[in-house]
C-alpha cells in the first residue's frame, strides 16, 4: 500500500509519537494544571514542553503565546471570531482558503462584515496588485493559507504581510499544509497569528493543534469564544487575561500533546529543511512523470520551490471518483478526489464542481512510491 | 526568617517556563503547591533559596516571564 494522503493527515505516525501518547496515560495521567500534586505537574510540564518545542520550530520566541486547540479549525475561528467586529470590520482573504477559513468568515458576512476575496490565478499564484488594491480601503484583518490543500500552491505571506500591515491590518495565517514542511519563521515574515494543524506535517496526532500570537499583539483585543476552567485565576468568574489560559477552555487533549511533542522534536531533529528537500525531490519526480502522459491536466505550478508536496490532477476521459477507486483498488494507492474542503479553491482552478485527484506525499514516502503512482496513473489514462 | 522564598505565576504555563528558566541558570528550585495562606492564581508556585533572591529575579526579568510576587515563605 502506497500512503499518498499526507496532505489529509500524515501517515503512519512514528512510534515515539505513539510512545509518547501512552507515556502520558500511564506516567503523567494528572490533569495538567489543576492540582498541585506530582502527577498533575508531570503532566503540565509535558504539555509545556511541547509549547517550547513549537515555539522553536515555528519561531516564537514566547512558549506562552503558543495556544494548544483541537485542530487549526478552532485555531482559526478563536482567531477570527475572537478578533473580528462583523458590523464595523473589513477583511481581506484569498481565492485558494479552505472551509475553515471560509465558512467563519461567511458566517460573520452574514452578520454584516465586510469580506473581499482576492483572486488567484488559474495556478493558485496571488495576484498581489490586485491583494493591494483591496487593501486601499484598510481593513482589520487579512486571511491567508500559506499553501493550497488542493494543488500545494505558496503564498508569499512576508509580502502579504507587508502590504498588511501598511494599511494597519493584522494577518492571520493558516499553516495547515505548511507546518513542519516549510521552514517558517512567524516573526522574521511578520505573521501576526499563525494557526496550525498537529496532525499533518507536524507529525502528531489527530485533536491537536494551535495558534501562535505574535509579541506585539495585544491579547486583550481576542475575546474569548468559549470560557471555563483553566485552573488559573479560580476566584474570578471571568476568563483570564493571560495567555495562553485566556484562549484554552477546559482541559485539554493531554496524550495529543505529548505525542504531537515528539513529533515536533523529531522535526526539530531531522530538520524541516531536510523535510522540505525530500518532499522537493519527490514532487519533481511526480511532475515529471505525470508530465509525460498527455491525457494527464496538472494542476498548481511546475516549479517546486513554488508549491509544496500535493499536487493535483484529472484524467481525461475519467472521472475523479473513478481514478480514486482504482488507484486504491487496483494499485493500492491512496490519494483523495473531490473537493478537498476547499470549493473556492476549486473554483479558481476551474475544477469546480467535480474536483481533482490529489497526489500528496510525505515525509514517509519514497521515490519506488512516486514511481508505482505515475505507472498507475499512466494504466488508467491509457484503458 | 525563612530560609525560603515563592514565587507565584498566573498560569500553570507560566510556572512551568518559571521552573525551566531559573533551572538553566543553576538555582535550586522546586514547584510546590501555592501555600494556603498565600493567594495565587495558579495552583504552583515555584519555591526558591532566599539568598538567591536577586538571581531569580534576573533570571525571570532576563526570559521576560511575568509573575504576580516574590515573598519569603
Ligand atoms: C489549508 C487547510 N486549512 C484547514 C484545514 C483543517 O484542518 P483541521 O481539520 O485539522 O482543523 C486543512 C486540512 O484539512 C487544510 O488543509
Amino acid at each position: 500500500m502506497i500512503y499518498l494522503d499526507h496532505a489529509a493527515t500524515s501517515w503512519p505516525k512514528l512510534p515515539e509519537v505513539l510512545q509518547a501518547m501512552t507515556g502520558f496515560l500511564e506516567r503523567a495521567g494528572g490533569n495538567p494544571g489543576r492540582s498541585g500534586h506530582r502527577l498533575s505537574i508531570d503532566a503540565g510540564r509535558i504539555v509545556y514542553e511541547t509549547r517550547e518545542l513549537l515555539a522553536q520550530l515555528l519561531g516564537a520566541p514566547d512558549p506562552l503565546r503558543v495556544v494548544l486547540t483541537p485542530n487549526v479549525t478552532y485555531a482559526l475561528n478563536i482567531a477570527m471570531l475572537g478578533l473580528l467586529n462583523p458590523v464595523t470590520d473589513r477583511v481581506v482573504t484569498t481565492g485558494i482558503e479552505h472551509n475553515s477559513v471560509m465558512r467563519p468568515l461567511r458566517a460573520l458576512e452574514a452578520q454584516g462584515l465586510e469580506l473581499v476575496v482576492v483572486p488567484c490565478g488559474p495556478d493558485g499564484q496571488l495576484d498581489m496588485e490586485a491583494m493591494q488594491e483591496a487593501l486601499l480601503p484598510g481593513a482589520r484583518l487579512v486571511v491567508a493559507s500559506h499553501a493550497s490543500n488542493v494543488m500545494g500552491t505558496l503564498l508569499p505571506v512576508g509580502e502579504i504581510a507587508e502590504l498588511a500591515h501598511a494599511v494597519g491590518a493584522l494577518l492571520l495565517v493558516d499553516a495547515a499544509q505548511t507546518a513542519g514542511v516549510i521552514p517558517i519563521d512567524a516573526p522574521a515574515l511578520g505573521i501576526d497569528l499563525l494557526a496550525f494543524t498537529g496532525h499533518k506535517g507536524l507529525l502528531g496526532p489527530p485533536g491537536t493543534g494551535g495558534l501562535i500570537i505574535a509579541p506585539e499583539l495585544d491579547p486583550s483585543v481576542i475575546r474569548p469564544i468559549l470560557s471555563g476552567g483553566t485552573g488559573s485565576r479560580s476566584e474570578e468568574e471571568r476568563q483570564p487575561e493571560m495567555l495562553p489560559d485566556r484562549l484554552e477552555f477546559g482541559t485539554g487533549n493531554g496524550p495529543g500533546v505529548a505525542g504531537l511533542g515528539a513529533g515536533v522534536q523529531h522535526l526539530l531533529d531531522y530538520g524541516v529543511d531536510a523535510v522540505r528537500a525530500h518532499e522537493c525531490a519527490l514532487t519533481q519526480r511526480m511532475l515529471d512523470g505525470l508530465g509525460k502522459i498527455p491525457s494527464v491536466t496538472m494542476y498548481g505550478p511546475l516549479d517546486v520551490e513554488r508549491r509544496t508536496a500535493t499536487v493535483s490532477l484529472r484524467i481525461e476521459g475519467h472521472s475523479v471518483s473513478e481514478v480514486g477507486w482504482r488507484l486504491d483498488e487496483d494499485f493500492g494507492v491512496l490519494s483523495r478526489v473531490g473537493l478537498h474542503c476547499a470549493p473556492a479553491a476549486h473554483r479558481t482552478l476551474g475544477t469546480f464542481p467535480e474536483g481533482t485527484v490529489r497526489l500528496a506525499a510525505g515525509l514517509s514516502n519514497t521515490e519506488a512510491d512516486i514511481d508505482v503512482a505515475i505507472g498507475a496513473i499512466r494504466e488508467i489514462a491509457s484503458a | 526568617m525563612s530560609d525560603f522564598g515563592v514565587v507565584l505565576l498566573p498560569s500553570t504555563a507560566a510556572a512551568l517556563r518559571s521552573e525551566k528558566v531559573l533551572q538553566q541558570a543553576n538555582l535550586q528550585i522546586r514547584l510546590i503547591p501555592v501555600p494556603r495562606e498565600l493567594s495565587s492564581n495558579c495552583g504552583i508556585a515555584v519555591r526558591f533559596t532566599w539568598v538567591d533572591r536577586d538571581d531569580v529575579e534576573a533570571a525571570l526579568a532576563r526570559a521576560q516571564v511575568d509573575y504576580e510576587a516574590i515573598l519569603p515563605l
